[in-house]
């Protein structure tokens, strides 16, 4: 959904027939069909309001709800080699990437972030399912390095919320070995004594669950999602049986004892912050006289200007692509 | 009864009547006919070195699994002393898929280990192909943990095609404890050294390959996931194998041009399975030169030589 689907088309639709519902303004609950209103399901960080069914939400959508009044600064990330395979399937690989930019608004399958939540400080990484699966490639291992470098510069925790189809094939070797980058990054972050929490959602796979994402000091699973390393396709077709009801699903894994916890995207929020001030030992959260999260529609803009202040940096840091560790 | 790869046919011809002539001759004492043995010998050994000498990534990958190709325990016993071998992950059992313990090389003490593919249909079973379950990486662990704390360097043999995607594997945890062993790899305080001997497989692989210094043989291949799978998903086409080899850049040269290994070690024509003589002492030598500058340095430095290796990794793209 973008501004034309959701604010033209509507408005242009009801100067000729003020009777019609646009039907981009409903949503159907793929698990128990009820139609849901597009304010409400905003409102319930597309959770269905019948089912508590959690659908995808992207990490800019995620981190409004999540930051104070919406808030948040964007940390940038050094842009690796692009395509550095030169890797050609039925498509080339810099126009899947071009594709993905062009679908999702993003520069890439992550976006690290700094913020308050109820007036704690953080550092978040969030994984975008919708670009090219979320598979981790070298921009997101540099990024989980970078959210990492950030939290230990700035003694803040960092919250990691997973979300990947696996390792990014078309980058193939150079994706395998963002499974040491990013457990390097993980290490920073305990050397310094930081806290890191990781947020599974639906799916988490592959790679990534084989490396930063199950090395948390504490793992929350959204309700649902599926987390594994082989997929259950994969599986399946190795020992040919089928496989239990919700197996690899978040509850599952909570009872092979894979997550701490299994928590409602609602209350997410909530938790974060009591998890996270207790191991930096500071004093309970405030609340109450806090602004409404809700108030975030200047945060868009916002979020916009970081974009476009990191879109002209990235071209420095092109020329000089060693600098990162500098 | 030798085993030909596909691409290995008229080798299997020519090879295959050399040895009818030979047993003819040794049926027939007054038969003289070792000149045409010896021009099919001659025809053979060419054609070999020519095939050989430009395999592409999808018949390396075949090289690279061909089933009497060295395997881990062949190494250990042919360049270790005073072997000992170490089980159990003192969780839930003992995984057979990876092999390890304390050793000797070239008379110092360290902590060897690798996946083992098995030898025969028996071995092969009981090895589970060289696919480990998440026992197998708890063990590294605990093996890497013990090579730590008595300052013991490690030296790890790859060779699987990936982590046991099964349903046992996936309910304790697999992925976790793949996260756990690459984590433990750099976390020691003691050189590291990997050598890819056969197939490097996706995150089973790295689980023990995050080292110091990181080897291939000449015809190892080592990928984030195998050609059959990446052709069946971005193809959607399990027969595209070529292809996806070719895409994925899996061989020793491309990863040597990529700089995420270190040197490459060559093989006899033919392969490592032509000439055990050959390949066995050329990758104890390997190990040799890349273990002994880094017993020079202090244990902090030499922790910090492998984070900076990795977190500079993919800096140079590859040209063409």
């Amino acid at each position: 959904m973008n501004w034309i689907t959701n604010y033209v088309r509507p408005k242009i639709n009801s100067l000729f027939s003020r009777r019609e519902v646009p039907e981009n303004l409903w949503k159907k609950c793929p698990e128990c069909g009820t139609m849901l209103f597009h304010r409400e399901l905003k409102e319930s960080l597309n959770v269905c309001v019948n089912c508590g069914h959690h659908m995808h939400i992207t990490p800019r959508e995620r981190f409004k709800a999540l930051f104070d009044g919406g808030i948040f600064t964007e940390i940038e990330v050094p842009q690796p080699v692009v395509d550095p395979l030169k890797f050609r399937d039925q498509k080339r690989y810099p126009d899947r990437l071009k594709a993905a930019q062009k679908k999702t608004g993003e520069r890439e399958a992550v976006l690290v972030v700094e913020g308050e939540i109820m007036r704690t400080p953080v550092v978040a990484a969030g994984q975008d399912f919708s670009f090219m699966g979320g598979s981790m490639g070298m921009y997101v291992g540099n990024a989980i390095i970078a959210a990492a470098e950030r939290a230990v510069e700035r003694r803040l925790p960092l919250i990691l919320f997973a979300a990947a189809g696996g390792a990014r094939m078309q980058e193939g070797i150079l994706s395998l070995m963002q499974m040491p980058r990013t457990t390097i990054a993980v290490e920073m972050l305990k050397e310094a004594r930081l806290p890191y929490v990781v947020v599974l959602t639906h799916p988490t796979t592959g790679g990534v669950t084989a490396s930063y994402a199950m090395l948390g000091d504490v793992h929350i699973a959204e309700p649902g999602a599926l987390i594994c390393f082989a997929g259950p396709r994969v599986i399946e077709q190795t020992i040919r049986e089928k496989l239990p009801e919700g197996f690899q699903r978040s509850e599952y894994l909570h009872e092979h004892g894979m997550v701490d916890r299994v928590t409602d995207r609602r209350k997410l929020r909530e938790e974060l912050v009591t998890i996270i001030r207790m191991l930096m030992r500071q004093p309970p959260a405030v609340r109450g006289d806090l602004p409404e999260p809700a108030a975030a529609e200047d945060t868009a803009s916002a979020g916009k200007a970081t974009q476009d202040k990191s879109a002209t940096k990235k071209g420095a840091a092109a020329g000089n692509p060693a600098g990162r560790n500098g | 009864m030798k085993h030909y790869l596909d691409f290995e046919k008229p080798l299997a011809e020519i090879e295959g009547k050399a040895e009818e002539l030979r047993a003819l001759a040794r049926e027939n004492a007054d038969m003289d006919i070792s000149a045409e043995v010896e021009a099919l010998d001659r025809k053979a050994e060419q054609l070999l070195s020519e095939l050989y000498r430009s395999l592409d990534p999808w018949r390396k990958a075949q090289v690279a699994r061909h089933p009497e190709r060295p395997h881990t325990l062949e190494y250990i016993e042919a360049l270790f002393t005073e072997f000992t071998p170490l089980a159990g992950d003192r969780g839930f059992g003992e995984d057979k898929a990876i092999v390890g313990g304390l050793a000797r090389f070239n008379d110092r003490p360290v902590v060897v280990m690798g996946h083992e593919k098995g030898a025969d249909t028996h071995s092969r079973i009981e090895r589970n192909f060289g696919m480990a379950r998440p026992e197998g990486y708890r063990k590294a662990v605990r093996l890497m943990d013990l090579a730590d704390r008595f300052g013991l360097p490690v030296i790890t043999f790859i060779d699987t095609p990936g982590a046991y995607p099964g349903r046992g594997a996936e309910e304790r945890g697999q992925a976790e404890a793949i996260a756990r062993s690459t984590e433990k790899c750099l976390r020691i305080r003691v050189p590291l050294i990997s050598v890819v001997i056969g197939e490097g497989g996706s995150g089973g692989a790295v689980a023990l390959a995050t080292g110091n210094r990181v080897a291939m043989l000449e015809h190892a291949i080592y990928s984030v996931i195998s050609p059959e799978g990446c052709a069946s998903i971005l193809w959607k086409d399990a027969e595209k194998m070529r292809d996806a080899a070719e895409a994925l850049r899996l061989t020793a040269q491309d990863l040597h041009a990529l700089g995420v290994i270190d040197r490459i070690i060559p093989e006899p024509v033919g392969g490592a399975h032509r000439s055990r003589e050959e390949v066995i002492p050329a990758v104890g030598k390997a190990i040799e030169e890349m273990l002994a500058p880094l017993e020079k340095l202090a244990p902090e430095e030499i922790l910090a030589q492998r984070r900076r290796k990795y977190l500079e990794m993919g800096r140079k793209g590859l040209a063409a």
